[in-house]
């Protein structure tokens, strides 16, 4: 075991990927330079476990800013023989390429009867919350769960980033990563070994009886935070981070409403069709005759992100916000 | 004329054509009795283009294609049989009946993928490409697209890093001369092939495709140069489809009549053909080749009548490659 931040782990996946296997090649805008802190040692092109110093630029590329066609690019070339990982920076950029996405990515195996596979994995990161205003804080996962043919991750601790993301990279499917920015500096325990969490797999972050917190990348360190401080006053909440979003645990959230007979889903995108839409409308659907009170999301509202701190700040659920959720739920008075 | 190319693949050139021709004839009449469902668009009166560009290309080198779709596997050696079944909707189609016409892949021959959004598969093709040249497989790639999608941005997107990155590509733009209805002319700014000397790779421009050879020649250069590792070429291609944009479009306001009947007196096998009678190749032998791939077009028929339609359970395969219980 190590401690490792969540970027860091990243960074340990992608290396321990490409030293495994060569077909496996990293390409992406600054990639080259070790810019967003997952492809090399440090800063300088002299630290040790410097990608482009590893591997070569045949397996390490930096590449213009063509978002559209370098996803066209990756998918091409993962139909043929090659594994890339596409780090497409900012989650914002995405919509870029969303022909290739939708068109290309998600139904080239389908639409020919499976004479394709599409083993590629796009990560990006969503910078949220840190006043970038309206152009690069997008959290736009809940666009792509609307997509058949994509498997999408969120992980939020290192740990899961890591395994997560090594199971991506094997996967045979397309995969898109999003990373939240202000989980990059989280520390954790991260086991040595090359290891991988399955994907479709929740984590249960907390066990609990009275109520089932769902929590989303970001959100899950505040709705551990809110467990924790519920758990004080003598409720249970049991904690689940579906860690992938396609495919999703099903049983886990189910599982764990039918016991507690309450939800409460939180996330960091907008509300409308979002992921928590869709646990919510799955909870209502199996398990309706469990809940004792009505099911509560906590979402970014439908509005644009403002770039001013003072404004920025309450678009995204909080730890405060979690918490008097929890209490509503289970019938606690507010703090 | 040219020697150094045998009679032996002047006639399977033609072979290809005819097989493209007939195919889409047969594919055509079946639309107008119902018997394909969905959008067909043929590649009549453009076979010189489809069958020089797949000729100059290896047998496993890739190529990827569009709307006007049967001519790109056809050209490449598809057979014609699960390419029918296809277009009709059956189980034994060459993509299970989930393609369609617009949609046709066969991965045994190197096509990839046709596409039914306009540009959209190039950049899958400089993909390959790209795997190609990362892997040091000595493999080529080849889009088709039409000179409407020549307007669209990640054409250039994938020229670019196909040019700096030297990928063995090869950019082919079918100028049909209209997009649906629109004359090229009235949309397009210069000229197609000379965009890529913007990009520092050769662009040149074949202005009689209508001439099988005219074309191979042009491609063979572009796939000779793919592959030695010089990096990838626009060929540009001008031509003319003899048919509607797609079968029973019943559209046919924005060309006019004499423009027509001067390029359907321009015919791709009638050239073909004419310059194979000067080998000393026999009107019988011709008539031979074509009376062959008429039959080989009715089995491929008989197949795909003869064929179920796919289980109702199939619609629900092939999503993911990995076993996936969760969803
Ligand atoms: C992205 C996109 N825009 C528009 C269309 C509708 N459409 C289908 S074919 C076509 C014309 C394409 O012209 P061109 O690329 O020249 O090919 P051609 O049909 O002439 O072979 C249009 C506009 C489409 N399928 N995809
Ligand atoms: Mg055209």
């Amino acid at each position: 075991m190590s401690v490792m931040s969540y970027l860091g782990a990243i960074g340990a996946a992608q290396r321990e990927a490409m030293e495994a296997d060569e077909r496996v090649v990293i390409m992406g805008e600054d990639v080259e330079a070790n810019v967003y802190g997952t492809t090399g040692g440090g800063k300088s092109r002299s630290s040790e476990g410097d990608f482009l110093q590893l591997f070569g630029r045949n397996r390490i590329r930096n590449t213009p800013i063509s978002e559209e066609g370098i996803v066209g690019i990756a998918a091409g070339a993962a139909m043929t023989g090659l594994r890339p990982i596409v780090d497409l920076s900012y989650s914002s950029f995405l919509y870029m390429a969303m022909d290739q996405f939708v068109n290309q990515v998600a139904k080239n195996r389908y639409m020919f009867g499976g004479q394709a596979s599409m083993p590629v994995v796009f990560r990006s990161a969503m910078f949220y919350g840190l006043n970038t205003g309206a152009h690069h804080s997008d959290r736009p996962y809940p666009m792509f769960m609307n997509v058949p043919g994509l498997k999408i991750i969120a992980p939020a601790s290192p740990e899961d980033a890591k395994g997560l993301l090594r199971a991506a990279i094997d996967s045979d499917d397309p995969v898109l990563a999003f990373e939240a920015v202000k989980l990059w500096g989280l520390k954790g325990e991260v086991s040595d070994e090359a290891f991988r969490i399955p994907l479709g797999v929740a984590r249960t972050a907390r066990k609990g009886t009275d109520v089932t917190l769902v929590a989303i990348s970001g959100s899950v360190p505040d709705a551990c935070a809110a467990a924790d401080r519920l758990a004080e006053e003598g409720v249970s909440v049991e904690v689940i981070d579906p860690r992938t979003l396609v495919p999703l645990d099903t049983t886990a959230i189910l599982t764990s409403v039918a016991k507690t007979g309450r939800l409460v889903v939180v996330e960091p995108a907008h509300r409308t069709c979002g992921a928590a839409a869709e646990i919510s409308a799955l909870v209502a659907e199996e398990v309706f005759d469990a809940l004792k009170a009505p099911i509560v999301r906590l979402t970014a509202p439908d509005m644009q992100i403002p770039f001013s701190p003072s404004l920025e700040q309450q678009m995204y659920p909080t730890r405060d916000g979690i918490t008097a959720a929890l209490r509503r739920v289970t019938g606690l008075k507010p703090a | 004329m040219r020697t150094d190319i045998s009679t032996s693949t002047l006639l399977e050139m033609q072979r290809r054509m005819t097989r493209i021709r007939r195919f889409e004839e047969r594919a055509a009449k079946m639309v107008k009795r119902g018997l394909i469902p969905g959008a067909v668009h043929t590649s009549i009166g453009q076979e010189a283009q489809v069958v020089g560009a797949c000729m100059a290309l290896d047998d496993d080198d890739y190529m990827t294609g569009n709307h006007r779709s049967h001519g790109h596997p056809i050209g490449k050696g598809s057979s014609l049989g699960p390419l029918m079944a296809e277009l009709v909707g059956k189980a034994t189609g060459v993509c299970r009946g989930k393609g369609g016409s617009l949609h046709l892949a066969d991965f045994s021959v190197g096509s990839l993928g046709e596409s039914g959004i306009v540009g959209s598969s190039i950049p899958i093709a400089a993909g390959s490409a790209f795997a190609s040249k990362i892997l040091g497989r000595p493999r080529v790639s080849l889009a088709f697209f039409g000179d409407g999608a020549a307007n669209q941005g990640v054409l250039y997107e994938a020229m670019n890093m196909a040019g700096v990155w030297k990928l063995p590509v090869i950019f082919l733009c079918e100028n049909n001369q209209y997009a649906l209805s629109t004359p090229a002319h009235t949309v397009t700014s210069g000229d197609i092939f000379e965009r890529a000397a913007g990009f520092g790779i050769p662009g040149v421009r074949v202005d009689d495709g209508q001439d099988v050879l005219a074309v191979y020649d042009a491609v063979k250069t572009a796939a000779d140069r793919a592959r030695s590792g010089e990096g990838p070429s626009l060929v540009e291609v001008m031509t003319y489809r003899f048919n509607e944009h797609s079968e029973g479009l019943r559209i046919d306001n924005y060309r006019d009549k004499e423009q027509v009947g001067e390029w359907l007196r321009r015919d791709p096998l009638d050239y073909l053909a004419a310059r194979l009678r000067d080998r000393g190749v026999t009107d019988e032998h011709l008539k031979a080749l074509d009376a062959e791939v008429m039959d080989e077009v009715d089995r491929a028929v008989e197949f795909a009548n003869e064929s179920p339609y796919p289980e109702p359970s199939v619609a629900f395969e092939d999503l993911y490659t990995d076993e996936v219980t969760a969803v």
